[in-house]
C-alpha cells in the first residue's frame, strides 16, 4: 500500500503547477484570524483554515462536510478572496492566483465565481425589489446589453423558478424556497463558471430541499457550473457531489471521490461523522461510534494530529506528530497515522 | 374602476372588523380562563386508556389575528403511551409545535386559544384536561409534570444566570418542600452529571456563553428532567446541533426516558431521528394529522401520498438516485383553508372521490391510520 504513497509535507511548502483540468487548484490555504488582546496587541490566532488542499475539475461538485466551527464556510470565503488577505497557500482560479490579482482584474473575476449564501432570510436586502437584487450586477459589470437586459432577467429568473412578475416584489414576500431561488438567480446572472454554495439548503423543509436541490443538479447540468457544496448534512452531500472533502478544526483530514469516501472511510472522524447519520428505518442496526466531547477550540489546538483528543485509536505517535496527507488509494487523500507504514 | 389586489388584500376597514370580532371571542375566553377557585370538578376526567400519559382528543387551537383567523390546529387526535416515544413530523408551519404549545399552555394568548377538544393528562392518581385548566394548576404542573425542551439551546438559557442557578430554580419551585440549599444543590450537580457532564462542579458556576452547544442543550435537559416528569415534549431538541453531538443528545434521551419511566413527545422534522427513537409516528400536514401508525407501519408501508412524497424527497445515505422527488405547490393558506382535502392540490395520486369534503380517518390495522380516499374502500362498514 505504502509503495505509491505520496507524502505532501505541510512544513515545506511547494507551489504547484498549473493542470488545466481543474477549474480551481487550492494548495495548503491558511486563514488565521487573530485574536487583538489589549491595546490592540496581538496575542493569538485562531486557525480558522490551517493547510487545506484539493483540486476541482471543471463541472463537478465537491462537497464539503464536518462540525460547526470546523472552518467550512470559512474555507469557501477564503478561496473567493472575501475575508481579506490569506495567511500562507496557494489558490490557483483556471490558473491564475487569485490573491496576486489588481483590484480591476478581481473585479473581472468576481463575475466567475459566485457565492450563494446560508441563509435566505438575511442575505437578501429587503429594500430591494426581487429584480433590482437579481439584475445588479448584471448591470454593474454589463453582463448583457442595455436593451436585451429585460429579456435577460426574465429568462434567469424563468430558470430558476421564479415568474417574472416577481421581479417588482420585495423579498419579505416569499418564502424561504423562493428566496434561496432569489439568491441562485443572483448568482447565476452573471454567468459564473465557479459557484460556492455555502450551506443552501440547511435553512429549509425537506420538501422545498430536494426543490432546490434539484434546480442547483439542472442548472449545472445546463450550464456546465462547477459546485464547492458545503453543508454539514452529508445525506445532502452524498446525493449531489462527485468528490468529498471531510473537514476537522481547519484540516482537510480525508479527501476523494464520492464512492470511496461513503463506501471505504478511512480516517476515524470520518468513520465516526458517518455513523452518527440517523437512518430513516426503524429496523436499521445502529453500529454507531459516538465520539466523547466536542471539537477543541481553533484558537488553540491540540499538538500533533488534531483529532487525537476524540480519536477512539489515538496513539503516542498522534499525540507529538502532525501527519501528513497521504493517497491511500488512487485519488483517495487521507491525513491519519494509522495510514503511514 | 377598483383596484386590483393580491389574494389576501384586506382593506383596514376589513381589518379593523376582523380585529373587533376576534376581541369579543377572545375576551370571553380569557375571562373563563381568569377565573379564580375553579373547582376541581370542572378539569379533572378520565382517560380513555389508563395505558396513556397524554391523550389529544380532537384539539382545536386557532390564533385570532387581524388578517383572519389561523386554523393552526384542526382536529388533532393522538396518544402518548406511558413510557413510549411519539414522533411528531411535518413541515414547518404544520402545527406541530402548536399542539405542544397547548399541551403546556404556552400559546401567545390572548390571540392563542384552544377552542375545543381535550387533552388529558395522566398524572398517575388524577387526570387532568389541560384545555380546561385554570391558570393556578396549570403552574404546578408545568416544569414538574410536563416539561418541554426547546429548538433552540442558545436562546432557551437566560444569558445573566449562572447555570446552577438555573437549574435550582426549577427544583426550588417545585420540589423544594422541606429541603435545604445543600440538597437542592447536591440534586442538580446530580442532574449535571446526569446527562453526561464531567466537569459538574465547574459547569454549576458558569453562564451560558462558556458552553458548547451541546453543552447548552444538555443543560437544558438537566433542566426538563429536574422534577423527574411524566411527559417530556423536545421540540426539534437536534435541530441546531451536529450530526455527532446530535448523535451523543439522543443516546442520552432515550437512556434517560428509561431511567425515569416517563414519556417522550418528539417533534422534529428530521424522518432520521424520528425512526431512530420514536416507537409511535404522527404525521400532521396544515393542521391536521394525514397519518398515524407505529414506527414500522409508517417507515414500511407508508400510506398517505404525503407522506410518500416527504421520505421519497430527502436523500438517504447509500441509496443513489438521479433526481430527488419533490412534492409540488406548496401548503395552502392557513387563513383560507379550502373544504377538500387539503393535500388535493400538491397530490399526484388523486382520485375523484377527493373533490369531496376532507376524508375521515381509515384504519389500515388496529394501530395504523390514514387520512386519505384512496383508502375507502378498506373501511370495513360505516
Amino acid at each position: 500500500m505504502a509503495k505509491n504513497s505520496q507524502i505532501v509535507t505541510p512544513s515545506d511548502f511547494t507551489p504547484v503547477e498549473y493542470d488545466p483540468q481543474y477549474i480551481l487548484m487550492v494548495n495548503q490555504l491558511k486563514k488565521y484570524f487573530p485574536i487583538k488582546g489589549s491595546l490592540g496587541k496581538e496575542v493569538g490566532a485562531v486557525k480558522a483554515v490551517d493547510g487545506v488542499t484539493f483540486n476541482l475539475k471543471r463541472g463537478t461538485t465537491m462537497g464539503l462536510v464536518g462540525e460547526s466551527g470546523c472552518g467550512k464556510t470559512t474555507t469557501g470565503r477564503v478561496i473567493l478572496r472575501l475575508s481579506g488577505e490569506k495567511t500562507g497557500g496557494q489558490v490557483l482560479f483556471n490558473g491564475q492566483e487569485v490573491y496576486d490579482m489588481s483590484k480591476k482584474q478581481m473585479r473581472d473575476l468576481r463575475t466567475k465565481m459566485q457565492i450563494i449564501f446560508q441563509d435566505p432570510f438575511s442575505s437578501l436586502s429587503p429594500r430591494l425589489p426581487v429584480g433590482e437584487i437579481i439584475g445588479e450586477a448584471v448591470k454593474e459589470h454589463g453582463v448583457v446589453p442595455k436593451n436585451e437586459y429585460e429579456d435577460y432577467l426574465d429568462q434567469i429568473m424563468d430558470e430558476c423558478g421564479l415568474q417574472p412578475f416577481h421581479k417588482d416584489r420585495y423579498p419579505h414576500e416569499f418564502s424561504g424556497g423562493q428566496r434561496q431561488r432569489i439568491c441562485i438567480a443572483r448568482a447565476l446572472a452573471l454567468n459564473p463558471e465557479f459557484v460556492v454554495c455555502d450551506e443552501p439548503v440547511s435553512a429549509l423543509d425537506v420538501s422545498i430541499q430536494a426543490q432546490i436541490i434539484n434546480l442547483l443538479n439542472k442548472l449545472q447540468e445546463e450550464r456546465k457550473l462547477t459546485y464547492l457544496f458545503i453543508s454539514h448534512d452529508l445525506s445532502v452531500v452524498e446525493h449531489i457531489s462527485d468528490t468529498v472533502g471531510v473537514m476537522y478544526l481547519g484540516n482537510l483530514v480525508e479527501y476523494g471521490d464520492k464512492k470511496d469516501i461513503f463506501k471505504n472511510p478511512l480516517h476515524p472522524y470520518t468513520k465516526a461523522l458517518f455513523s452518527a447519520i440517523p437512518i430513516p428505518d426503524p429496523k436499521a442496526k445502529m453500529n454507531r461510534i459516538v465520539l466523547e466531547g466536542s471539537i477543541p477550540s481553533p484558537a488553540n489546538p491540540p499538538a500533533g494530529c488534531k483529532f487525537h483528543t476524540r480519536c477512539p485509536y489515538a496513539t503516542e505517535r498522534c499525540k507529538t506528530e502532525v501527519p501528513h496527507q497521504i493517497e491511500v488509494e488512487p485519488g483517495h487523500y487521507c491525513v491519519c497515522h494509522l495510514y503511514d507504514k | 374602476m377598483a383596484k386590483k389586489h393580491p389574494e389576501g388584500y384586506l382593506t383596514a376597514k376589513e381589518a379593523r372588523k376582523i380585529s373587533k370580532a376576534n376581541r369579543k371571542i377572545t375576551n370571553e375566553l380569557e375571562k373563563k380562563r381568569k377565573r379564580k377557585n375553579v373547582p376541581e370538578s370542572e378539569y379533572v376526567t378520565e382517560m380513555k386508556n389508563p395505558e396513556n400519559a397524554v391523550e389529544f382528543d380532537d384539539l382545536h387551537t386557532y390564533f385570532f389575528t387581524d388578517a383572519g383567523t389561523v386554523k393552526s390546529v384542526d382536529g388533532v387526535s393522538f396518544e402518548v403511551p406511558i413510557g413510549k416515544t411519539v414522533g411528531v413530523v411535518g413541515e414547518s408551519g404544520c402545527g406541530k409545535s402548536v399542539t405542544s404549545l397547548s399541551l403546556m399552555q404556552l400559546l401567545q394568548r390572548p390571540h392563542g386559544q384552544i377552542l375545543s377538544g381535550a387533552i388529558r393528562l395522566n398524572l398517575g392518581d388524577k387526570v387532568y384536561d389541560i384545555a380546561k385548566t385554570p391558570q393556578e394548576a396549570m403552574q404546578k404542573i408545568r416544569g414538574n409534570q410536563v416539561s418541554m425542551i426547546f429548538q433552540e439551546p442558545m436562546t432557551s438559557l437566560n444569558p445573566v444566570f449562572r447555570i446552577g442557578e438555573q437549574i435550582e430554580e426549577v427544583i426550588e419551585l417545585h420540589d423544594g418542600e422541606g429541603k435545604t440549599k445543600e440538597d437542592i444543590k447536591a440534586r442538580c450537580i446530580e442532574l449535571l452529571e446526569q446527562v453526561g457532564i464531567a466537569n459538574s462542579e465547574g459547569v454549576y458556576n458558569m453562564y451560558p456563553h462558556e458552553l458548547s452547544g451541546g453543552m447548552r442543550q444538555r443543560i437544558v435537559i438537566a433542566m426538563a428532567l429536574a422534577c423527574n416528569p411524566k411527559v417530556i415534549i423536545a421540540d426539534e431538541p437536534t435541530t441546531a446541533l451536529d450530526v455527532t453531538i446530535q448523535a451523543q443528545i439522543l443516546d442520552l434521551l432515550r437512556n434517560l426516558k428509561d431511567k425515569i419511566n416517563s414519556s417522550i413527545m418528539l417533534i422534529t422534522h428530521d424522518l432520521g431521528v424520528i425512526a431512530e427513537m420514536a416507537d409511535y409516528v404522527v404525521v400532521m400536514y396544515a393542521g391536521r394529522v394525514v397519518e398515524k401508525g407505529t414506527a414500522e407501519d409508517i417507515f414500511e408501508h407508508p400510506s398517505h401520498p404525503y407522506t410518500i412524497g416527504l421520505m421519497a424527497s430527502k436523500p438517504v445515505v447509500g441509496k443513489q438516485v438521479d433526481e430527488l422527488y419533490s412534492i409540488p405547490g406548496k401548503v395552502p393558506n392557513p387563513i383560507n383553508m379550502p373544504n377538500y382535502c387539503y393535500f388535493k392540490d400538491r397530490c399526484d395520486k388523486c382520485i375523484e372521490a377527493c373533490n369531496g369534503e376532507y376524508p375521515c380517518e381509515i384504519s389500515l390495522s388496529e394501530t395504523h391510520k390514514v387520512s386519505c380516499y384512496r383508502y375507502y374502500d378498506q373501511k370495513e362498514g360505516k
